[in-house]
Formats: structure tokens, sequence, C-alpha cells
């Protein structure tokens, strides 16, 4: 038996209500939300929050295959899968592979991820997206950012695929060339009547063919749904009820992409009981559909964050020009501070348990925990008596803080904080995705991976703490 | 066994530029205002001085950066960089090398151009690493220290926005008096409490002190000799400093009311000055007031005040210029303003003024000893400068 074993679902913090969006250029949006990536988070630390979010209870090192997938990579040439086995502290010697550029390529990741678990090597699947639609289209007000994770294995499995079926039709209903930042399309009756409802009705026929179910079978039909409006027609015309078809999240999230469907298919297995089967189906370039029956097994899952969760944890207080900022597409005066040079890489390499998986180190000799990690403890001065100690997963109070308002930032007071770890050690770091009238000396965090800045190209990574919630 | 230098070594002429943005000034120029008036203080030719001590944190690089400008003439220059205690490590090294024999008469210069940069505050360091420490402008880094020194000590918020503005505006008064001083304007309090946040919630733009340019020089002896240049040397009674091992930014005992380098330094050259109460016999000290907040937990480190009790004595006008410890006399980084590697010579200069009856508006009743303290880096680890000098000889 292959399917999932673990999943779990990330949005972010911040939210734009679409009213601004409306405001700015004085006609009328669709309504509802959009969440919107932190300046400091992208498709990969969205994954790496879907993923440690994921692997809760889950020793890293049972984890043998990482794929991400994505339309919004942040290299258009370096693997990110690599980046991310890493932050969730893997072994080195798993397979990473990046599935990019389509709307499919969250679910061309998960089928490629069943195949190796029915081969034994169980495989984490991260998407994550964060796409951009051009100023005032409509693509910019549907667009959302959005992450979520599985965990594809053949034991502890909580829904094992039944079946699946796959379309590849080369299409061109949404693209981006070689130097395009926004997403573009052509006249959207087109796609929806040639492109969407067949390939999807398609798949979705022959999937039940092969497994022999009637859409009355399933508890809830997972589908892609470019509107609302759209994907209730389609569910409708393939004979599912509307209690059967899932919130397409457009009016919380907005269309997240490639995470779309995998992040409604995290709600859906937040609602699910043994027995229950649930049919995902993703679009672009044709369509892959999927059925899973969740087993017994789902109720023995540690409780994780999802989506529902991720929903009520919000801030709807940006504006537009705030937005605009975070994705860099208006140019800002620059501070009058020094340039910002790169990450030394050989420095960033040489520290690289540090900066990817959180780890410092304890002392043998008087059992300190300290980061960054030494080999001359800062307690009792011995040397090369170190051990590895991870950081990530250990609870944070901030000791103290300060609004840094002269600091270079996309979100400026850039937030600093001083956390202190239950057992020991201590750290410097931004605060991020926090209300300013919130923070006190003494308040509770926990830590996220997130994107510090780009110099020369180079992304660098880096942990951030967050309020724990 | 170390003996120490108590006395062995004298200052006979010193020499500071005015401060501030210099834009009619380049390193030479800087250069030379400040050794010639050193020169004609000691009364001694340039070629006189046997070897140099020049700092800088990063103005320039390498001895050269001196010699070539001034010509000194194959002599031994070192150039020595420790962020803000550059120039009084400098003074250090130079007080040290005059003691062993070697040389018989030597100069200390301090030197910095920031304002060539083109940045209103701050600089960069040209290191490579990785870059994922947050980067924390420099009021950030001391803004820290406030909530702490405020919880811990039940100051309420509004206290401290009385605490911290009164520190500024002393400062600034004192630089009223100062002809070379930056800012030579007495700033109302209510102004420094209007000004905006820059590092909240409890440092605005007037708790911070102001980069400038500058240069500060003193020529050193050794006593048995200093008397055929001047009757009135300023005699060195101790010096010390300090460079953190990170203990308090990795090790959860500190808890960001203190500054232990501060500290440790202030003891260990108390000890060897022979003082045992520094709030009574130091007449007067200039203190690193990189911002309010540092010189409010600067008291405390010095022994100033009472651990908890800064806060009380700067309302009560005990570092005020008519105090009975008066602290930066000569309106410290605040007023005078900050060029890094000169900033330790200068607040040395400012014990040679007043020894000398030459701080006109300022001027003290007969001070005999004089603290120059510095510090640079971060709160949590960083370097730490105290230099005590006396009138007198014992």
């Amino acid at each position: 038996m292959a399917g999932i074993t673990a999943f779990g679902g990330y949005v972010p913090y911040n939210r734009l209500d679409r009213k601004q969006i409306g405001q700015a250029f004085g006609k009328p949006v669709s309504t509802g939300e959009k969440a919107v990536a932190n300046y400091d988070e992208d498709s990969l630390t969205m994954s790496v929050a879907a993923a440690l979010e994921c692997c809760r209870g889950i020793d890293p090192k049972t984890v043998r295959g990482v794929y991400f997938a994505t339309t919004t990579s942040p290299y258009k040439e370096k693997q990110c899968a690599t980046n991310i086995a890493a932050a969730l502290d893997l072994e080195r010697n798993v397979r990473a592979a990046d599935f990019t550029d389509s709307l499919r390529a969250g679910s061309a990741a998960m089928l490629a991820a069943l195949d190796a678990a029915r081969n034994g090597v169980t495989t984490l699947v991260a998407v994550g997206d964060s796409r951009l639609g051009a100023a005032d289209g409509a693509y910019e007000a549907d667009f959302g950012d959005g992450a979520a994770a599985f965990i594809f294995g053949s034991t502890g499995v909580i829904a094992e695929l039944l079946d699946s079926y796959s379309v590849a039709v080369d299409f061109h209903d949404q693209w981006r060339a070689e130097n395009d930042t926004f997403v573009r399309n052509w006249e959207d009756r087109f796609s929806v009547t040639q492109a969407y409802e067949p390939f999807v009705t398609e798949a979705v026929r022959g999937v039940l063919q092969k497994t022999g179910l009637k859409p009355g079978d399933f508890f809830k039909l997972v589908h892609y749904g470019a509107t609302p409006r759209n994907q209730a027609a389609l569910a409708a015309k393939l004979g599912f009820g509307p209690e059967q078809a899932s919130d397409c999240l457009s009016k919380t999230v907005g269309n997240a992409g490639a995470a779309s469907v995998p992040l409604m298919f995290v709600a859906a297995l937040e609602d699910a009981r043994p027995g229950d089967k649930i049919l995902l189906v993703t679009y672009g370039e044709g369509s892959d559909a999927l059925v899973f029956e969740v087993t017994e097994a789902i109720s023995q899952l540690p409780p994780r964050r999802g989506v529902r969760s991720y929903l009520e944890h919000k801030r709807v207080a940006i504006n537009y020009e705030k937005y605009l900022r975070w994705r860099e597409l208006i140019t800002f005066e620059p501070a009058k501070r020094p340039d910002q040079p790169r990450s030394s890489l050989p420095d960033y390499y040489r520290n690289y348990k540090k900066n990817y998986a959180l780890y410092g180190c304890q002392c043998k000799a008087c059992g300190t925990a300290q980061f960054p990690p030494t080999r001359v403890c800062v307690q009792c001065q011995a040397v090369d008596q170190m051990e590895p100690y991870r950081f990530y997963g250990k609870r944070g109070k901030v000791v103290t803080f300060v609004f840094d308002y002269l600091a270079l930032s996309a979100d400026p007071p850039n937030v600093d904080v001083v956390v202190d770890f239950e057992g020991g050690g201590r750290m410097f770091c931004n605060l991020v995705d926090c209300d300013l009238q919130s923070i006190k000396v003494g308040m509770d965090i926990e830590m996220t991976y997130r994107h510090l800045f780009t110099a020369d190209g180079i992304h660098t990574y880096f942990w951030k703490a967050t309020p724990q919630w | 066994m170390a003996t120490g230098i108590k006395d062995r070594t004298a200052v006979i002429g010193m020499g500071c530029t005015k401060f501030g943005e210099r834009y009619d000034c380049g390193k030479e120029d800087l250069l030379v205002e400040a050794v010639h008036e050193a020169l004609e203080d000691a009364g001694i030719e340039f070629n006189a001085i046997d070897a140099f001590w020049f700092g800088t944190m990063n103005t320039d690089y390498a001895g050269t950066a001196f010699s070539q400008r001034l010509k000194s003439q194959y002599k031994p220059v070192t150039r020595i960089e420790n962020f803000c205690c550059t120039g009084s490590d400098v003074f250090r090294n130079a007080c040290y090398a005059v003691a062993t024999g070697e040389f018989d008469v030597v100069m200390a210069i301090g030197l910095e151009k920031l304002k060539d940069s083109g940045m209103s505050g701050g600089f960069g360091f040209p290191i490579d690493y990785d870059r994922t420490e947050p980067e924390l402008s420099a009021p950030a880094m001391f803004g820290m220290l406030a909530p702490a020194y405020a919880g811990k000590y039940g100051v309420t918020y509004d206290q401290m926005r009385e605490v911290l503005p009164r520190i500024a505006y002393k400062n600034h008064y004192n630089g009223s008096l100062n002809p070379k001083a930056m800012f030579r304007q007495e700033i109302p309090l209510d102004q420094i409490k209007k000004s905006p946040m820059i590092a909240a919630p409890y440092l605005t733009i007037m708790d911070c002190s102001g980069v400038s340019d500058g240069c500060a020089c003193a020529i050193i002896t050794r006593t048995e000799t200093a008397q055929r240049f001047r009757k009135d040397p300023m005699y060195v009674k101790a010096m010390e400093l300090t460079a953190g091992p990170a203990h308090s930014q990795m090790h959860q005992s500190y808890d960001f009311t203190t500054i232990v380098e501060t500290n440790q330094a202030a003891e260990r050259a108390y000890k060897k000055a022979g003082i045992t109460d520094p709030r009574t016999q130091i007449s007067l000290a200039e203190v690193h007031d990189c911002f309010t907040i540092t010189e409010l937990i600067l008291y405390e480190d010095l022994l100033f005040s009472e651990r908890g009790q800064a806060w009380k004595d700067v309302l009560e006008g005990r570092f005020d210029l008519k105090g009975e410890l008066p602290v930066n006399t000569d309106g410290g980084l605040k007023a005078f303003a900050h060029p890094v590697g000169a900033s330790g010579l200068r607040m040395i200069y400012e014990s040679w003024l007043q020894f000398h009856g030459r701080a006109g508006k300022r001027q003290l009743d007969d001070p005999k000893i004089g603290l120059a303290h510095n510090l640079g880096g971060m709160p949590w680890c960083g370097v730490a400068a105290i230099t005590i000098l006396g009138k007198e000889l014992g």
C-alpha cells in the first residue's frame, strides 16, 4: 500500500483585502482577501514551512527523498529541493528534484513520489507558489500565496492512493516566457471551454473508470478552479454535489497556483475520516486525477497546522503599496546606508548545519547549549568538546527587543530580538509576522525559515523568529 | 611580575581638529591640523618624533596612510584598528613603547573621515561572511539595552524618556561651550523629547551621537624626560583594554543592563591607578556616549552610580558640568561628535585642556584626575578602553 503518511499546510500571515486594490485603481475587483507572502517569504520558504508542519513527530532521517514543486522557483538554474532537504535536516543521501513550470507541477511531483514510495523510498513533496499578476489585472487580485507538503510512503499510510489518471496536452492557457514577470493568458473562454473543462473531465472520467467509482462515492472532490464560478460549474457537470466540491480558497487565500489544489487537499484531509475517498484533480497543460482513500491511521497523526488554523492566523493590515514593495514592483529610494554585500558562499557553506537546519552546539564538558556553533566553549573554554545541537523546535522567549528604523528593510521598522531557548542558548534575530504593539519581553516565539536578501543573484536564507501561536 | 607603568609616561602636547562635516578637508588636512597643533603645543619639531601609532577604523589602511601625508621619514608607523577604541588603543600602545626605552618621543594619532562616504550615518565592514546575522543598526544594538534596564529596575517608560533626553541635553549644553564641537547649539529639552524614533521604543534621533570627520593626537614621552619639554605635562595613571568573548551574546546569564567589557576595564584601571572611590576621586570623565542609553549604563559600569540608580543620579544632575562628577564636559560623542578613530584621543584631549585651564567656558575648578572611556562593537561583544590621566604625579 502506498499513499500519504503525513501532511502540512502553510498560508502566509499577511493578507491583502482586495478592496485595497480596488481603491488603488478606482474600479471594482473580486471580494475577499489574498494571502501575501511577506517580503522575506517566497515559494521556497513557504514550502519549508509546510514541510516542517508535515514532518511534525517524524524523524527526518526516515525521509529519503524531497521533491519541490512550483511555478515560481527562486532560481532559474539551481535546485531548491536540496535547500528544503537541508532545512528539514534530512540525510545527505536523499533523492532531490524540482518540478516546475506548470500548474500541474504539484501533482506531477506527487505522482513521482508515489512511484518512489511503492519502491520503498519515502518521499516528501513540498509545493509552494507565489505568482504575480500585472497591476490592475484580474490575476493580481486573484492570485494568492501558499504552500502544502505531503510525505508519501508505504507504511503508516493515512490516505492510500487507489489509482490515478493523467492527461497531457500542450496548450497555452497561462504562461510566462523567459523574461516575463507576470503571468500571461489567452482569452479565458478559449481556455475554459477548450482546455480546463475537457482536460479535467477526461482525467476524472479516466480515473473513475479505472477504479469503478462513481461521484457519489467521494467525500470530497478537490479540483482546480481558476475562478470559483468555473470550479463549481465543472463540479456540477461532472456529477458532484456542491457539498462535495472543495472550497478553492479564492476568498481567503487566492489562487495559489501549483499549490492551490494541494492546499485544498490539506483542508480536505483535515476534515476526512477513515474510509473517506477524496478525488484530487489538478489542471495545467492537461490534468492529473488521483483517488485517495483515508485510512484508520489518520487518527494517530500528531496535531499539526493545516489550512484551517492558518486561515484564522492572519493580519489584514497591509495596504496595496506595501504589497507592491514586498514584491519589488515599485522602485524605492535606496537607503543612505552602505551597500549590503552578498553572502560569502564558502562561509555560508561551511556553516551548512547552522544556516539550513538551525544547529548550534552543546558543550560536552559543561552542558551549555550555544549559538552560533563554536569550537571553543563560551562558558568553560573547553576546546572541541562540542556536539551538534539543533535549536529548531526548542521553545524560545524574547529577552529584549528593538524596532530598528534605520536598517534596510522592505517593512520598516525591522524588529530585532534576543531569544533565549529552553535548555540554553541565545540567538539574535529578526522577529517577523507580528504586530509591534504586541511585542514584549518574555513573549514566546518560534523559528521560521526566511529569505534574508538577494545579492548578485544569490538568495540567502536563514531563520527568523515569529510569535508562537 | 608585571609592575605596571603608572606615572612613567607623560603627555607633552596634544592637538585636535574641529570635529564635524569637514567637507573643506581631506585626510591630509585633518592630519596636518591636529599634528601641528600638538607639535606647537609641545614645542618640538616633527622630525623629533621617533615613532608613530596611527589609528583609524575604516578611513584608510596601514602606516602609509599617515607617513605619505605627513612625510614622516622612514620611521615606524603602526596602524591600529580596534573599533571605537582605536584612538585609545594607539595612545596605549604608544605609551607602552616609550616606556620600554626604545623611543624617547612618540606620537599617537587618530583619524576618521566619514563624511566623504555619502552615508548620513554608519559605515560598512568589508568582511566576507555568511551574513545570516541580523543587520542591526548601531542605535538598534544599544537600543536593546533600554527595555532590559527599564524592566529590571522598574523604571517606567515615561521616566526613561525623561532620563535619556536629559543626558542628550547635558551633552549638547556642554558642546555649546566648546568651539571645536560639531554641534554648538544648546538644544531645549522639549525639542529633544519630540525627536522622531529611530530605535524604538526608547531611542530617538536625539539619543544618537553624530558621526563626523576629525583627527586628534598626543605626543608622549617618559616622565623623567617630560620636564625637558614642559613643566606641566599630563601623567598617564592607567590604561586598560578589554575585548569580549561574546559571552554576553551567547549565554543567557547576560541581562542587557551592563556592558561587561567596560565594567571589567574599569575595575582593573581603577586598581592600577589606585582609585578606590571613583565618584569622588575622578574630577571629570569623558565616556562613550554613542547613545544616551549607553551613557546611562556606563555610569553604573564605571562605578559612578550604584546599580539601578544611575537614572536617578542623572535627574539629580550629578553628571552635569556643575555637578559632583562632570561627564562629557566637552559635549561628548553627542555634541563634539564621533570620528571613530579619533574619539579616544579627543577624550584624552579634554583632560589636557582642563588640567591646563584652557577649557574656556566649560573650565572646571582645579581638576586633578581625568578618565577617558570608550567602547566599540556591540554591547554584548565588543572592546572597551579606559585611560586615567593625572595633573600631578602620585
